[in-house]
């Protein structure tokens, strides 16, 4: 029998409820590459919401709702974190000991770089992050890295750094196959069920998306990387990761914690999957 | 509600008027009996609200609207929305069933097996059936 017979026979031979996800898994294992897969979610995607123009996914659960994308709009005309954007900009501009500045780490000053993390580093042979850019950064420099996840210095430092690469296009590559074990850790991360609600990532954020939980519109896949950090209410800082860790709970499955291997590949495979979108930081979220 | 006890006092009382005396006893006794019935079951339907209501515990509101109770806040629509239970589950085994694995019924489904993953304990499920199955 073909491969993907004898995948579903393997699944069934598994518990049911792995067999669930595992049928949206093979309908994305038949892809041979991740471009492949990143064409399915689009055609997933349009199938769902018939008219909308793919930059527009870069909105998420607002795309929607059009009351909320007219408060977004009104909202972010005079963000309430510009005074966090300022203690970022302070940060990013201040010389290190040995008078070097996060500038310098970076091509073009650190202008329209975001759109190409994370990348596979070869050599490290690791998923690195800009947050872990910026750490490495600071390393070099023979400064203290900083802890990931908080408020600062690293949220506001990413929150202003990021706003040099505003209308940079995602631009992932997954070239090696070292690489493409991660991406597809990544993937498969995406469509597993875990934690007491028996939930996935792809459950919700493709299956759901546009639905209404409880009081809140679940926003698509495609379009999460492209925004980060987000300020929740206009004053939570919460990371791309950190969002991780906030659904994880609520599928009552123990987080990855800040820049752990799955959540690297996790955020690696979702940036990929946003491809060719405009990046905007930061952005106000409800 | 008719108690069982007002029945098995008809049986032991054999004349006429001693039953006719008997049953406005048993009445009463009964009525009170019901009464308080009644009590302990606005009070279980209560807990059950409570813990389908709850983000910690149910969460039943993060996908269904419950459109008979106005307590039921939420703009949810992914299950179908909990209405007609008795006709729908006409054997209120089937609904705890779907409480508690509903994963049997549909391998694909959103919905968490309480019972089975211990999201509820197996009294909170029959709380929230008594809750959901006035509906
Ligand atoms: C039970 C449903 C559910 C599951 C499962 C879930 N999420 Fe979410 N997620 C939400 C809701 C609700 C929000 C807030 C509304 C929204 O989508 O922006 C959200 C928000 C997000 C956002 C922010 C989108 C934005 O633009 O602000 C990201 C990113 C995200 N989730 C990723 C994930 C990942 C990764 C997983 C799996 C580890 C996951 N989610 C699992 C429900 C879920
Ligand atoms: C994460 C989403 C989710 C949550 C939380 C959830 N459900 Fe469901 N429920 C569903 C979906 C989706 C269905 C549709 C049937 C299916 O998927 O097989 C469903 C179906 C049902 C049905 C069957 C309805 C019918 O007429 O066939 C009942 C009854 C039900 N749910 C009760 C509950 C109760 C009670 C709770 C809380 C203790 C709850 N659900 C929590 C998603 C959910």
């Amino acid at each position: 029998m073909n491969a993907r017979r004898r995948r579903i026979a393997r699944c069934w031979a598994g518990s049911i409820a792995t067999l669930a996800l595992a049928m949206v898994t093979i309908a994305f294992a038949a892809a041979d590459d991740p471009e492949a897969d990143r064409t399915r979610m689009i055609q997933f995607f349009e199938a769902r919401f018939p008219d909308m123009p793919l930059e527009d996914y870069v909105y998420g659960a607002m795309i929607s709702s059009p009351d909320a994308r007219a408060q977004y709009e009104q909202i972010m005309e005079f963000p309430p974190f510009l005074n966090d954007l300022d203690a970022g900009r302070k940060i990013w501009e201040k010389p290190f000991a040995n008078g070097r500045t996060f500038a310098d780490c970076f091509p073009n000053g650190g202008h329209s770089v975001v759109g190409n993390y994370p990348y596979y580093d070869e050599r490290a042979k690791q998923v690195v992050t800009f947050e872990r850019a910026l750490n490495r950064c600071l390393e070099d420099n023979g400064e203290a890295p900083m802890r990931y996840g908080e408020r600062e210095p690293m949220g506001v430092l990413t929150a202003y750094a990021r706003t040099l690469s505003d209308g940079m296009r995602m631009n992932i590559e997954v070239q090696s196959s070292e690489a493409r074990a991660h991406y597809e850790a990544g993937r498969d991360l995406f469509f597993r069920r875990i934690g007491q609600l028996n939930a996935a990532c792809a459950g919700c954020h493709m299956h759901l998306a546009g639905r209404i939980m409880r009081m809140e519109i679940i926003s698509p896949a495609l379009g999460h990387a492209t925004h980060w950090p987000i300020f929740r209410a206009g004053e939570e800082l919460m990371t791309f990761q950190g969002r991780f860790n906030r659904c994880m709970e609520q599928m009552r499955a123990v987080p990855y914690g800040y820049d752990s291997v799955e959540w690297n590949d996790l955020e690696y495979f979702l940036s990929y999957l946003s491809n060719g979108l405009p990046l905007q930081s930061s952005v106000f979220r409800k | 509600m008719e108690s069982p006890i007002s029945q098995r006092c008809h049986h032991l009382l054999p004349s006429a008027l001693l039953r006719a005396l008997a049953t406005g006893a048993c009445a009463c006794a009964g009525l009170l009996l019901s009464l308080a019935s009644a009590a302990a079951d606005a009070q279980r339907i209560e807990a059950g609200r409570a813990i389908a209501h709850d983000w910690y515990r149910g969460n039943c509101l993060a996908c269904h609207q419950i459109p008979n109770d106005p307590q039921a806040e939420t703009l949810a629509d992914i299950g179908p929305p909990i209405v007609a239970m008795r006709e729908r589950f006409p054997d209120r085994a089937q609904l705890r069933a779907q409480l508690w694995d509903p994963t049997v019924r549909n391998p694909l489904t959103f919905m968490p097996p309480f019972g089975k993953h211990g999201v509820l304990t197996e009294e909170e499920i029959d709380l929230v059936l008594d809750y959901i199955y006035q509906y």
